[in-house]
């Protein structure tokens, strides 16, 4: 008897629950759109992937010719960093998009093409901004690698350019590692008002199906939630990436196969 | 002299607009800030677990879809509060309450961090001390912690400032007339985008080095009690 009861008690919750979850949003439609949500992520990949690359492409030599002591090298990219940080990525984005056909003989040339296309316009924007960002990441890291490293190198007669490619720059992108994370999530972050000059990653493809539908909220908390996972699995990627990348500088496992067994002291000085 | 065909006043009544929309979104994510550091740091595990909630939630999705959610999804929220009590019209949010809050929801999670980590600066001896001799806890937070907190925190908070700046272009979209808005209502009549948004970013940058050195003051004035190495 009381089974039962308990029974009916919980089909009763069940209904309940089910009611009150109906109730609370139209699942149907966000099932429904869910492919092309994903669609539209991969869309916000491709924007965010290309940027970054073509970002970190123009920053490094950027990098390099900020920590130059020459003011007519350090000065202009000064300047570029300083205008691009201190202006908003949405009006850049207007400037490019909307503003360069005002550009005299631009609609002439070989650009136009692509400047006409707001994917290339938003690709150019999030490039020029994530650079500025990404020059100032590097130089801070360039600026961070020992000294005694440099002089070693150069007393071992390193050329110029091979001190460059074996010292600096890897030392340099192992210290940047953590802001270049950060840089990573504020860019696909910022990919978002991508949407606005019409580009079909997942905001636009979102606000596409709510002019249809009419469900704000599903669709908005549904991107928000992808957003989420995708943000909080690339910084778990970047620790587990950190954490492989300076194993030299936690202490060995004490216990466990990689232990230092103790009949093996000379190795210790090593250290 | 670039000719703005009488548009220049509409871009200064924006750049207001938009000082003034930085100003509230600030002075909210402070309080915001204050509010969510002290449940950070609390002794009850539900405050600290709600306010971590928020740092993460709000950190992990993109302003935009947020500002959206806020200006699209409160009035329909009002608009149901409403039709309970039988109000049947559309209701929208204003422009600037929609946008402030937003944003100012927004850095509110990123000050939250800053007041956090002023907070843990402060040496644990200094509080012992004030508890030792006998100081109720809101005599210890204005006499000793905040005096010290307000110095951590103004370089974090300086920093916040200035993306929060630059991110209240986005309120231009839900239709508040601010600065980013002005130039394309401007670019719009005047068939010039690329001047209005040259003048636009110009004024920006202007806010931005403004605001760098009202910064540098602050921080000089905040730590005048500190010896320099």
């Amino acid at each position: 008897m009381e089974t039962l009861t308990a029974i009916a008690g919980l089909s009763e919750f069940l209904m309940w629950a089910r009611d009150g979850l109906a109730g609370f949003a139209d699942w149907q439609i966000i099932v429904d759109s869910l492919p092309k949500l994903f669609r539209g992520l991969v869309r916000t990949f491709q924007l965010v992937a290309i940027s970054l690359a073509l970002g970190f492409v123009v920053a490094v030599p950027l990098a390099l010719l900020r920590v130059s002591r020459n003011p007519i090298a350090w000065m202009p990219v000064y300047a570029y960093v300083y205008v691009m940080r201190g202006t908003p990525l949405l009006v850049q984005l207007y400037l490019i998009y909307y503003g360069s056909g005002q550009i005299p003989g631009i609609q002439e040339s070989v650009f136009w093409p692509f400047l006409r296309e707001p994917w290339y316009c938003a690709v150019l924007t999030f490039t020029l901004n994530t650079a500025a960002y990404q020059t100032e990441i590097f130089r801070g890291a360039i600026l961070a690698v020992p000294h005694g490293e440099v002089e070693a190198a150069k007393s071992v007669g390193m050329s110029r350019s091979l001190l460059l490619r074996r010292i600096v720059l890897p030392r340099a992108f192992r210290y940047a590692l953590p802001a270049f994370a950060n840089e990573v999530i504020l860019t696909l972050q910022a990919s978002a008002i991508a949407s606005i000059v019409t580009i079909q990653e997942l905001t636009g493809t979102a606000e596409a199906i709510i002019s249809n539908t009419f469900a704000f909220y599903e669709l908005y908390i549904t991107i928000a939630l992808m957003y989420l996972t995708v943000t909080y699995s690339l910084v778990w990627m970047f620790r587990r990436m950190e954490h492989r990348l300076s194993g030299h500088l936690r202490d060995r496992p004490t216990i466990g196969p990689l232990a230092r067994s103790p009949a093996q002291p000379a190795e210790a000085g090593l250290r | 002299m670039i000719d703005l065909h009488g548009y220049g006043w509409q871009m200064l009544l924006g750049l207001s607009v938009t000082v003034q929309a930085a100003l509230c979104s600030i002075v909210l994510a402070v309080l915001l800030g204050l509010l969510a550091a002290a449940a950070k740091l609390s002794r009850w595990r539900a405050l600290r677990a709600i306010a971590e909630a928020y740092t993460v939630s709000i950190r992990g999705v993109p302003e935009y879809v947020l500002l959206l959610l806020v200006f699209f999804g409160t009035s329909r929220v009002l608009q149901t509060i409403a039709r309970q009590f039988g109000y049947d019209e559309y209701i929208e949010i204003p422009p600037f309450f929609a946008g402030v809050f937003a944003i100012g929801v927004v850095y509110g999670a990123f000050t939250t961090e800053v007041f956090r980590g002023a907070i843990l600066a402060v040496p644990k001896g200094q509080i012992e001390a004030a508890k030792a001799v006998g100081m109720p806890s809101f005599l210890l937070w204005r006499r000793i912690l905040m005096p010290q907190v307000i110095r951590y925190a103004v370089p974090g908070l300086g920093n916040v400032w200035l993306v929060l700046l630059k991110a209240t272009a986005l309120m231009s979209v839900v239709n508040l007339d601010e600065l980013t808005r002005k130039a394309a209502i401007s670019a719009g009549y005047t068939k010039e985008p690329f001047t209005f948004y040259m003048v636009a970013a110009a004024l920006y940058l202007c806010l931005t080095i403004g605001s760098n050195l009202g910064l540098e003051a602050l921080e000089r004035r905040s730590s005048r009690g500190v010896r320099r190495a």
